[in-house]
């Protein structure tokens, strides 16, 4: 069984380079949302999480909501198990993958056939793996001979078009997302989009984080809203949309 | 999945990573990454020749020396400075996926390692050039070549993380390194030193110990048991100490990116 399952989840980053609290400190407070601290010897600490406590179990789709540095992107972190957070426990039964950067580890430089290995091996697939789902990643992003190609000769739609086709290789049992994906030109759209949904319908617990309320209520079940790195609301999508879009 | 094929996996990837670091450094060039021969045999030439000169020793006692000399060398400081920066570089897929972070140390000290079996192929030819023979202790290049690798690697996952955390330690690190290349017989033999300073000018040197493993058995010599011996203690100290370092800091490695 698929299951997240937060704790007092507390994250905290140290800043090395800010001296103390200053005046752009304060305005960042105000503007961004995060809570500045110092530590006992005197670092500065942005709490960018603290004290979260939440379940999500299988077949739920959770959007969350928040302001820009309400803490959305650190959350979705945690549960990739990028950030440990410094308090509480955080616990994933199932594999987790995040489609969130789409070009991270392209390289220009590279051939789409060497981009498509590195890509996928980041992702966790093992060489058998991407070299059986090779020609089917090849023909999905319509690339043809230009996969031989390096990718700084392609043009965006066609980089695009790549890194979609790759990164979406997986089969995640949480998938993670930043806003849903943009894909480019009208031809590839509805292929992509299919594609899409394919993988999070078949993902056993999907956690999204957005701005937009079509969105989300079209594709949740659930919203949590953050608010300063905490939960200010954990409910259903219609009561979290409606106290969230009205303020 | 099983502790093997975990490792596994994760070498492929360190090793796919690596091989795309060497050929991004030498792409469109027609020779490609035989430039790092090239430029690495040019210099142990010009070296030769020049220091051939200065300490009039005969090339054929000389340049055999310095062409091991250098080529580890180079092999060591570049692993040691670069691996300092192997969690910097990989920021944006520490803070973006859960990939085990052996694998960007691994990386520097592979890509290293590539750059080394590009280099160590002008070992064998500056020999046939001088005429100097090789002899039955070119067995012992093996064990010691992993002996010094065991030892970088744990250098490596150190420095990479205290770099990550303190963003002034690269920059020492390369001043240290600068030192060190003098202070060892890299390019001036190791008898030129005084007997009563030697103790401790060599002796006390890691790096003197690290670079004889793997020189000595192509000049037909055996390394002495006490270069085996410290080098051995280093690599299980340091593997200890960077044990405890992971289990304490690993999971703050994100956060200090």
């Amino acid at each position: 069984m698929a299951n997240i399952r937060l704790q007092n989840v507390s994250v905290e980053f140290p800043i090395f380079n800010a001296n103390g609290r200053s005046i752009t400190s304060r305005i960042l407070e105000v503007a961004s949302g995060g809570r500045l601290d110092k530590d006992p010897s005197g670092r500065v600490l942005v709490h960018a999480l603290q004290n979260i406590n939440f379940e999500i179990n299988e077949g739920e789709r959770v959007g969350l909501l928040g302001h820009n540095g309400a803490g959305k992107s650190t959350l979705l972190r945690v549960l990739s198990r990028v950030y440990h957070p410094q308090k509480g426990v955080a616990k994933m039964d199932g594999d987790v993958s995040s489609l969130i950067d789409l070009g991270l580890g392209i390289n220009p430089e590279a051939t789409g056939r060497e981009n498509v290995f590195i890509r996928a091996a980041l992702l966790g697939l093992s060489k058998s793996e991407v070299a059986a789902r090779f020609d089917e990643i090849v023909a999905f992003s319509d690339l043809g001979e230009f996969i031989e190609m390096p990718v700084r000769t392609y043009s965006s739609g066609m980089q695009l078009r790549l890194a979609f086709a790759v990164s979406t290789v997986i089969q995640p049992e949480i998938l993670l997302m930043d806003e849903w994906l943009s894909v480019g030109d009208e031809n590839f759209k509805h292929k992509a989009e299919a594609r899409l949904s394919n993988l999070v319908n078949s993902a056993k617990i999907l956690v999204i984080a957005s701005h937009d309320r079509e969105l989300i209520e079209k594709t949740c079940t659930r919203v949590i809203w953050l608010e300063h790195g905490t939960v200010r609301m954990d409910a259903d999508v219609k009561k979290v949309c409606s106290s969230y879009f009205s303020q | 999945m099983k502790p093997w094929a975990y490792v596994k996996a994760n070498l492929s990837i360190s090793s796919m990573l690596a091989w795309q670091d060497v050929k991004q450094a030498y792409r469109r060039s027609a020779i490609g990454a035989f430039w790092i021969t090239a430029s690495m045999a040019v210099q142990i030439t010009t070296m030769g020749v020049v220091f051939g000169i200065i300490f009039r020793t005969s090339l054929y006692e000389y340049l055999p020396f310095l062409a091991t000399g250098i080529i580890l060398w180079s092999w060591i400081s570049t692993t040691v400075n670069e691996t300092c920066n192997s969690f910097i570089a990989a920021e944006a897929i520490i803070k973006q996926l859960n990939v085990n972070l052996a694998v960007h140390v691994a990386r520097v000290v592979l890509r290293n390692l590539i750059t080394l079996a590009h280099n160590i192929v002008i070992i064998p030819l500056v020999f046939l050039v001088v005429q100097h023979p090789l002899g039955w202790q070119l067995i012992l290049l093996l064990p010691g070549l992993l002996l010094v690798l065991a030892n970088l690697s744990w250098m490596g996952v150190v420095l990479g993380m205290v770099s990550a955390r303190f963003r002034d330690v690269p920059q020492i690190i390369a001043a240290i390194m600068t030192i060190v290349y003098f202070i060892t017989p890299v390019m001036w033999k190791p008898e030129l030193v005084p007997e009563n300073t030697a103790h401790w000018l060599l002796g006390l040197n890691p790096f003197y110990h690290l670079i004889q493993l793997v020189r000595l058995p192509f000049l037909s010599i055996m390394p002495t048991a006490e270069n085996w011996i410290l080098s051995l203690l280093l690599a299980l100290f340091g593997w200890l100490i960077t044990w405890f370092g992971v289990n304490k800091f690993s999971k703050q490695i994100a956060y200090w990116v």
